[in-house]
């Protein structure tokens, strides 16, 4: 197997996760930078729609770092649609695939179920409500706790901050809650 | 804390909100160009969370129904590979390449953190995306995630119009 079969293949956790470790060290020794991304909606807020709001009113400018980074990440995504691409379908636990089957999911070519994720289904009330409440819930949300995954869960935890535990905690809470209780039902709307 | 929230930092994201001592100065005589490190280490960021499939659904749901270990090995490990590198760095002082101290900024608790993690947490298992990885899913060519993203603007422009109002 050549080394691009390799990286082809879905990485495993014990080499995906030190590297996303790594980026906290990265950002800090290249930049100064604390790991972070859901602060970039903000900037954009700050930069597009400010509208007089006192949140909004600072120098976005000065993290303009973190809207490159973002972009990165959106170019990564490409580059691997392009060149690292596999056929394969994801491989998940059988009685997830179960239970999905009883919602009418069976597509597991994408990143994301093109059963529930299309321009269609927007119209949807399942479609409707995990895209636009789903993603307005998103942004809302690491708002107002202050982080996201990256700059909580990683780099506050790394940073062994109290606060960032107890947000890692919440986003963990309200995913089980919504995973097993609250989204069955909006599955089957 | 409720009446003065207007002038209370909550996010501690935002380097140059943070402590007036925090304001690094040097990064505004830095070049433009400067910047486009952090686009080459998004890249790298992004290929990971797509062939790592941290950013898929599924996998997304597989890990709120304890179904697979792999999601929590992913975050686990990224974790104790951030916090042996802060570690190091603060015994060992050490510099940034061009020779600043690399400074971190404490956080401190309000009830934000618990209320908006969960309104969060809900979101993240709806997508099955948090924000890094919503800009993954896009550019890997899930076009209706744009949907998501704006949404996920929405959301923080509407936080921010009504902050003074939720409870912190």
């Amino acid at each position: 197997m050549t080394i691009i079969e390799m990286i082809k293949q879905p990485w495993p956790w014990y080499v995906a996760g030190p590297i996303i470790g790594l980026m906290v060290p990265l950002l800090l020794i290249f930049g100064n930078k604390s790991f972070g991304i859901s602060s970039s909606l903000r900037h954009v807020c700050a930069a597009c729609m400010p509208a007089k709001i006192p949140f909004f009113q600072y120098d976005w400018k000065k993290e303009i770092w973190n809207l490159f980074f973002v972009f990165g990440i959106f170019i990564g995504g490409i580059l691997t649609a392009m060149y690292l691409k596999t056929d394969a379908a994801v491989v998940v636990n059988q009685e997830l695939v179960n239970e999905l089957s009883g919602y009418g999911i069976n597509d597991y070519s994408s990143l994301v179920p093109l059963d529930l994720f299309n321009w269609a289904s927007l119209s949807t009330p399942r479609g409707f409500v995990l895209m636009v409440i789903g993603g307005f819930l998103v942004g809302f949300g690491t708002r107002y706790a202050g982080g996201c995954t990256s700059g909580h869960a990683i780099m506050g935890l790394s940073n062994l901050q109290l606060p960032s535990l107890i947000a890692t905690i919440s986003f963990m809470a309200g995913g089980f809650i919504m995973a097993n209780l609250i989204l069955p039902h909006i599955l089957s709307l | 804390m409720q009446n003065n929230i207007k002038d209370t930092n909550t996010d501690f994201e935002v380097k140059s909100l943070d402590a007036a001592m925090c304001v690094n100065e040097e990064e505004v005589k830095l070049p433009m160009w400067y910047n486009l490190q952090y686009l080459v280490f998004g890249v790298l960021f992004g290929i990971v969370l797509i062939k790592s499939e941290v950013v898929s659904w599924f996998r997304i749901q597989e890990m709120f129904r304890l179904q697979s270990f792999h999601m929590f090995g992913v975050i686990g490990s990224a974790v104790v590979v951030g916090a042996i590198s802060v570690f190091l760095i603060k015994k060992f002082n050490i510099k940034t390449i061009r020779g600043e101290k690399i400074i971190f900024s404490d956080k401190t608790f309000n009830k934000g953190q618990i209320y908006g993690g969960l309104l969060f947490g809900f979101g993240w298992a709806m997508t099955g995306a948090c924000p890094g990885p919503l800009f993954a899913q896009l550019g890997y060519g899930a076009a209706t995630i744009s949907i998501t993203i704006l949404m996920a603007i929405v959301g923080t422009w509407v936080y921010g119009k009504f902050r003074e109002k939720l409870p912190h």
